[in-house]
């Protein structure tokens, strides 16, 4: 427990030390709530869907864990590349425990950019329906950022450096970002979109983040939420297993 | 407490460590010489679980480290050849963050961090992140930790390499206390002949992944009928010059360079 906490707390302060990641990863996000939340604004209010920054703050609040999180499952890398990697792999710990420890700290730091973006998106004029539906909110962003962390690290123990990270990028990180309903309403879609989405494993975060803080979740929150644990359980279980197959 | 039994290690084509085998006794202190890509790291690998052998057997300290790697992880501690510190945490926090991973209880652990980083004189920096630090204080950091919990078996791959004489000379006190008071077993490698002679009780020789002498310093010069143990080395590996692949990391620092990140 102790060896899973001290992991953890690693990459706790690896964040909080890396004053440029943090502010360098916000840019993104408000660029999004800036040209589409202002720009695609009167459109959508035009076609009777009602506040876009509203709608669209969720999506974007998921974005940011999204990225976050499959960076931080693959820092793997970096730390494979320069060597620390092998300092816990020759622990007497577990590979399935350091797989969690690490895992939970890169989940627990995703969550927390989740939060500050949704914060900037107050800012930015995004009112929740329900202020009290903040705090399940996170449960969803943090397992959101738990199941992408996974993939994260699933992915990071099948690359050998960061050359395919062009690849996992336009092939893996955003067709999940843009097929999962973060921009547009999932009612009405062509046949091949609907499915797609219901494939996306973060298309249940967004929705579940969008029952809970704007009223407007599409599959229903039980679904939303059965769909994320599954899911991450599976996600967890290919990480670790994927993970144990290290070798350097 | 070290047994190998016929161990290969074959990478594509390659074959790395051909189908060798030796044993270490407990309380030795063992030194595993060889040029560059004789296969000495890829041993070192295999025992410390980090490989998976092709074939042939590994005992360590009575348990496999393929079979139960978790119970051979208990048994060593080692000090890696190319770097392996966290460079974002401080020189304390890689310490502790070690301790930790290796039970070492609390109390213990402050103490012996103390008393270590100020035998590698490091203490008055212990609170500076590593990435401020030169080479040289890496390696000596690098050093203190590999001896912060107190193994029955520790490996030291090249641990002398761009050390200065005073903290080499220092490590190696240690380690013979270490060795004498708590009967730790000592394999390493280094390319400094001398170190091996002054220190090893054994040295075994390994070229081309085979080992071809294994014996003291004396019977090794005997054998060769040299004066010195580099004599003696030189005779059995011949003089011509090796040359290692370029690691996968070499073209990883290249890349990342490329990219603009510093390393």
């Amino acid at each position: 427990m102790n060896k899973i906490y001290i992991l953890w707390l690693r990459q706790i302060k690896k964040y909080l030390r890396s004053r440029s990641r943090i502010i360098g990863s916000l840019g993104q996000p408000i660029l999004f709530l800036l040209a589409l939340g202002y720009g695609l604004g009167a459109v959508f209010q035009k076609a009777g869907e009602g506040n876009y920054l509203n709608f669209l703050a969720p999506g974007v609040i998921a974005m940011s864990i999204l990225f976050t999180s499959i960076f931080s499952g693959m820092e793997i890398i970096w730390d494979r590349q320069f060597g620390f990697l092998k300092e816990t792999l020759v622990a007497p710990m577990s590979r399935f425990n350091i797989m969690i420890g690490r895992t939970m700290g890169g989940a627990t730091v995703a969550t927390i950019q989740g939060i500050i973006v949704m914060l900037i998106s107050l800012i930015f004029g995004f009112r929740p329906a329900n202020w009290f539906g903040i705090f399940p909110a996170i449960i969803i962003m943090f397992l959101i950022a738990l199941l992408f962390t996974a993939l994260g690290t699933m992915v990071a123990s099948l690359l050998e450096d960061m050359q395919g990270f062009q690849l996992i990028m336009n092939f893996l990180v955003m067709p999940l970002f843009f097929l999962s309903g973060s921009l547009f309403p999932l009612d009405g879609l062509p046949k091949i979109l609907a499915i797609i989405a219901r494939i996306d494993p973060l298309s249940y975060g967004i929705d579940g983040l969008r029952a809970l803080l704007i009223n407007a979740g599409h599959y229903g929150l039980g679904t939303d939420f059965f769909f994320l644990i599954v899911i991450t359980f599976i996600f967890m279980g290919l990480g670790s297993f994927f993970f144990k197959k290290i070798q350097i | 407490m070290i047994e190998v039994t016929n161990l290969t290690k074959k990478f594509d084509d390659f074959v790395a460590v051909d189908n060798i085998s030796f044993s270490v006794k407990p309380g030795e202190i063992f030194a595993f010489l060889g040029p560059n890509g004789a296969g000495k790291s890829t041993t070192i690998k295999i025992l410390t679980t980090l490989l998976q052998p092709t074939s042939g057997r590994v005992s360590l300290n009575d348990h496999d480290p393929v079979k139960d790697p978790d119970a051979a992880r208990r048994s060593f501690g080692i000090v890696f050849q190319d770097p392996s510190l966290d460079d974002d945490l401080t020189a304390y926090e890689n310490m502790e963050l070690h301790g930790v991973l290796y039970d070492v209880p609390k109390k213990v652990r402050k103490e012996r961090i103390q008393m270590l980083l100020t035998f590698v004189e490091l203490w008055d920096r212990k609170d500076s992140q590593v990435k401020e630090f030169s080479g040289g204080m890496k390696r000596r950091l690098e050093i203190a930790r590999g001896l912060l919990h107190h193994p029955k078996i520790i490996f030291l791959d090249e641990p002398t390499l761009g050390l200065d004489p005073q903290t080499r000379n220092h490590m190696w006190e240690y380690l013979k206390e270490l060795n004498k008071t708590e009967n730790t077993t000592v394999f390493f490698t280094t390319h400094y002949m001398e170190e091996a002679d002054r220190i090893a009780q054994r040295i075994a020789i390994i070229d081309h992944g085979k080992i071809i002498a294994i014996g003291t310093s004396a019977e090794l010069k005997a054998q060769t009928g040299t004066q010195s143990l580099e004599d003696a080395f030189l005779k059995l590996t011949g003089n011509v010059i090796r040359d290692e692949a370029a690691s996968g990391v070499d073209q990883f620092r290249q890349h990342a360079r490329m990219w603009g990140r510093k390393n």
